[in-house]
């Protein structure tokens, strides 16, 4: 195959344009933490940062880092204006409790009915981390999930079935890959674009799980239409 | 500063705030380090980086039990004594961390959450069906101690914080028997605009400035 996935930076560029002006936002870790970056210059997004922000701006510019201002990586950010504070508790009544508009996270697997896998991979060593991904699945009003469409070794990340452990159970509205937009309909997957010079087949090649569609499969587009 | 944590026993269950290296009370920390107190049983969200923060205190073996939703890549310690079988984790989603710390301090036993259904989470725990929707239930979580990072501390125990270093520590000072503060600085009564008052003075027992002790 020589024709070219997106990047990283291009799902997540494709992932900003869910986004609507106002809405109140979770990013998680791996390609949704590069979405942020995209937001269209009119568009006005109010980012959750579960240690307590609403409202979350930039990083903050070498010199002008307080190190009481961090986002959830530990990194230190700025505000925009009308953001607020407040505890780890409020911070998830937000998310478990239905109040953010999306929230969109990386993900290791996705199956067919919108169970997330994204905290852990079976048998690895150590400890692991589950941070806030469970809450903010769970919760979420509109959860999509940015990753790439196959692991490294070239397997499926979207299953019929999660082998890995397990984030939450069906959850999942959309799935933003290097090669589709797939969204998670109670008939399944509906393959909604795929990406600039793929075919609806090429996609359910890399797909385990039976990819609907009618009609011509639009190309994923990195522009507002 | 060694005084606020004099009289912490061997098998004390502390909660320590603290998240992405704001609002942990590191004083306090060091001062447990000094003091060396073992067996411990730690609520935190995460497990110290390198020598940082909680770091100190795994550093030293002073930590028998965890309870944390993060312990985090750069816990070294942690994570060398976990591996070697020398440390008990209990994993916890993070919401479910602070609801567990506020369902304790609002005098809640245990609840039903929808988070984990499904999940490794939900194993041993009762499941529920409510309004159609599955549940499992969690246990209240408390603690003989709550180690505090407020910005300011008025002389009767209100606090103030600082930006995201507020994050588990208004929760932890519900959820504690002895809640003990470090703050960087402390006024008199009054000049604190109630308004302002994040954590009300009658959850909060000692308050430590840098220079100081002040038992309330």
């Amino acid at each position: 195959m020589s024709k070219a996935r997106l990047t990283r930076e291009q799902i997540a560029e494709r992932a900003a344009l869910e986004l609507p002006d106002g809405a109140y936002v979770n990013l998680g870790w791996g390609i949704p933490n590069l979405i942020a970056a995209y937001v269209p210059a009119d568009v006005t997004v109010y980012f959750h940062s579960e240690n307590g922000i609403l409202g979350m701006g930039p990083r903050a510019r070498p010199g002008e880092e307080d190190y009481d201002l961090v986002d959830a990586m530990k990194v230190p950010v700025t505000l925009i204006p009308g953001a607020s504070f407040f505890s780890q508790v409020d911070a998830h009544v937000m998310t478990r409790g239905g109040h953010l508009d999306i929230c969109i996270l990386g993900g290791l697997q996705v199956s067919e009915v919108g169970d997330l896998a994204n905290w852990r991979v079976p048998g690895a060593k150590g400890a692991g981390n589950i941070g806030g991904a469970m809450d903010i699945s769970v919760g979420a009003e509109r959860l999509i999930v940015a990753m790439e469409h196959n692991a490294n070794d070239g397997s499926r990340k979207i299953v019929k079935r999660c082998t890995y452990p397990l984030t939450a159970i069906e959850c999942v509205n959309t799935i933003i890959t290097d090669l589709a937009v797939i969204d998670i309909t109670l008939d399944g997957l509906r393959l909604r674009e795929v990406a600039p010079g793929f075919t609806p087949d090429d996609v359910q090649q890399f797909t385990e799980p039976k990819l609907n569609y009618v009609g011509k499969v639009p190309e994923m587009t990195l522009r507002r239409r | 500063m060694d005084a606020a944590v004099a009289d912490i026993p061997d098998g004390a269950t502390i909660m320590f705030g603290g998240f992405g290296g704001a609002g942990f009370p590191n004083n306090l920390i060091q001062g447990l380090a000094r003091h060396g107190a073992r067996d411990l049983r730690v609520i935190s969200n995460n497990c110290g980086t390198g020598d940082g923060e909680l770091g100190f205190l795994f550093k030293n073996r002073q930590i028998r039990r965890v309870v944390a939703a993060f312990p985090g890549p750069g816990a070294k310690y942690f994570h060398e004594q976990f591996d070697a079988g020398a440390i008990e984790l209990e994993l916890v989603p993070q919401g479910i961390l602070c609801e567990r710390m506020r369902a304790f301090g609002a005098g809640i036993p245990a609840f039903y959450s929808p988070v984990g259904v499904g999940t490794e989470i939900a194993a041993g725990k009762e499941e529920r069906i409510i309004h159609g929707r599955r549940y499992i239930l969690e246990e209240a979580l408390g603690a003989d101690y709550a180690f505090i990072k407020a910005y300011r501390a008025d002389r009767l125990g209100n606090l103030v914080y600082r930006k995201t270093a507020r994050n588990f520590n208004p929760i932890m000072a519900t959820a504690a028997k002895t809640a003990i503060v470090e703050v960087d600085e402390i006024v008199e009564t009054g000049a604190l605009d109630p308004e302002t008052i994040v954590t009300p003075s009658i959850y909060v027992d000692r308050i430590v400035q840098a220079k100081g002790i002040r038992f309330v």
